[in-house]
């Protein structure tokens, strides 16, 4: 109670350094937020199309049937490998009929199946690396006779680079405003302490305990952390619905999971309360220490 | 109750402040501390409230030794020592009252009895009729009275005071030394430090520590 009284009381002695403090920490946690969001919705889309990655063999027209089958079974065997389906001339034709309507009368006159047959290669979950999608696809193309191995889309990639990309920035950015934000937090909170200057000589002095003297201040730092923290917290929900952002396949951005806020709310406040410790440390912390 | 055993203290910079300081203070006792600028009058009260520690030597004070004293225990040392200083050291914008009531709050004294005992220290310094007066409002020996009535909040067994009477005139010095006399009647110890050589002299019975040059010249209870 007389610790939040104080601690108040700091914020009302200096009220400006108090909200750059406040404002420094809502604003190297808006960046992570921001990118967080980014990254964190990539990371969606990326299991959306990890799942629907394939890797698929086009077959040579003289394959003999053994080879095939024999084929087969080796790439079910590979741990990397989920399912292998087996799709034939003829269900390639059909299949391209099918979808592919503007042509079917141009499949229609064909004598010729020009339509190669094709293994499809789904991955196990946790294989669904660009890393081991092109090893697959290097296996396979490796059977004399398969023509050409691909898997399909290419983005996995490029999804992976952007997300690491994204996770780099917020950690440089965010990091380097919360160095900022840490420097306000132990500014003011020395401000505190020598506003404060003759009553805690006087109540070392009298023989107040350390903790009395010092909770106020700590618990500056922290509400002051935790405040930068619920800003930004605000400010990142607010950009979140103002600026409906669409991005590549995915229709709408989703919200960051109640961890993540949680872990960046409480992570501001216990990085408040240490760069006050510091301050108290250096600015208070003599007055029982040896000398 | 204190003792100095061969006390140095020297300083990174100025030196020694202190050169191998022996003596006993016990139980009740006063005594003046004497000796001209510099010679570690001061620096012998801050070893004795643990606000620094000796280079060389040991301080003990009842139960606390400075070799072995945890960082954790100085408050309660510091609650049985009471320190007045010359310049009083009081809130200006508290009440007389009130810089009492601020040392019984920030050792934990509950609430409901912090008023009746500001009322009861007020009293014994003489100051019952100026508890509502700021220290601006108030003469020196009236600060004085108040800075010693914060003192005794924590019903301290030793009184330091370094230069009580520094900053007053010649009468006010007098009465805030009757008010040591008196609380020293009640039992308290108290160590004086003091360059006013005319008020030593003024006061024969008292015993009398002299420092010069950070050595203890004389000691006249030896
Ligand atoms: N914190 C300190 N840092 C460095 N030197 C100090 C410190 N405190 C005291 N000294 C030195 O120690 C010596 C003794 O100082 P001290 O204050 O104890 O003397 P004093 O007898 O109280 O003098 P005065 O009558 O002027 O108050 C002086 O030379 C002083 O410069
Ligand atoms: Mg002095």
């Amino acid at each position: 109670m007389r610790s939040m009284r104080e601690a108040l009381a700091g914020f009302r002695r200096t009220p400006l350094l108090c909200a750059l403090s406040i404002g420094a920490t809502g604003l190297s946690l808006v960046i992570l937020g921001l990118f967080g969001l980014v990254a964190h919705n990539i990371g969606g889309a990326i299991g959306d199309v990890e799942r629907r990655v394939e890797v698929v063999g086009y077959l040579l027209d003289d394959a003999g049937p053994e080879q095939v089958r024999a084929a087969r079974r080796e790439m079910e065997a590979l741990p990397a490998v989920e399912s292998v389906r087996y799709v034939s001339k003829d269900e390639a034709l059909e299949r391209a009929r099918r979808d592919l309507v503007e042509f079917s009368d141009i499949y229609g006159e064909l004598r010729v199946n020009p339509l190669p047959a094709s293994f499809h290669l789904r991955l196990r979950e946790g294989f669904r690396t660009p890393a081991t999608v092109s090893e697959t696809a290097g296996m396979l193309a490796a059977y004399p006779f398969i023509e050409e191995a691909r898997f399909g889309d290419e983005w996995v990639e490029r999804l992976f680079a952007l997300r690491s990309a994204a996770t780099g920035i917020a950690l440089a950015l965010g990091g380097g405003f919360a160095l900022i934000a840490v420097l306000l937090i132990v500014t003011t909170v020395r401000m505190a302490i020598l506003a404060r200057g003759e009553e805690i000589e006087i109540m070392q002095i009298v023989g107040a305990r350390e903790g009395y003297i010092q909770r106020p201040f700590l618990l500056e730092g922290a509400v002051t952390g935790l405040a930068g923290g619920l800003l930004a917290l605000g400010v990142t929900r607010l950009a979140y619905v103002v600026f409906p952002v669409r991005f590549a396949a995915i229709e709408s951005l989703a919200w960051l999971p109640h961890l993540w806020t949680a872990a960046g709310v409480a992570a501001a406040a216990v990085l408040g309360l240490l760069a006050a410790a510091y301050s108290v440390h250096r600015e208070v912390g003599r007055a029982y220490g040896p000398s | 109750m204190i003792s100095l055993r061969g006390v140095s203290k020297a300083y990174p910079r100025s030196g020694d402040a202190l050169r191998g300081v022996s003596f006993r203070l016990r139980k009740g006792e006063f005594a003046f501390l004497t000796g001209p600028s510099g010679a570690g009058k001061s620096t012998v009260l801050e070893l004795i409230h643990f606000q620094t520690r000796p280079t060389e030597g040991e301080v003990q004070v009842s139960r606390y030794n400075s070799r072995r004293v945890r960082r954790r225990d100085i408050p309660a040392l510091r609650r049985r020592v009471g320190f007045v200083f010359q310049d009083f050291k009081l809130l200006e914008r508290l009440t007389a009252a009130e810089n009492v009531a601020f040392a019984l709050e920030v050792i934990g004294t509950p609430r409901r009895e912090i008023a009746g005992r500001v009322q009861r220290l007020l009293s014994q310094v003489g100051l019952a009729a100026r508890a509502r007066s700021r220290p601006s409002e108030l003469s020196g020996g009236e600060r004085q009275r108040v800075a010693v009535a914060r003192a005794l909040a924590t019903e301290p067994r030793i009184l330091l005071a370094d230069e009580p009477t520094g900053n007053l005139d010649p009468d006010a010095a007098g009465g805030v030394f009757e008010l040591f006399r008196m609380l020293n009647r009640l039992g308290t110890a108290v160590l004086m430090a003091t360059h006013d050589a005319d008020f030593v002299r003024r006061h024969p019975d008292v015993r009398r520590l002299e420092l010069e040059d950070g050595r203890l010249a004389r000691d006249s209870a030896a």
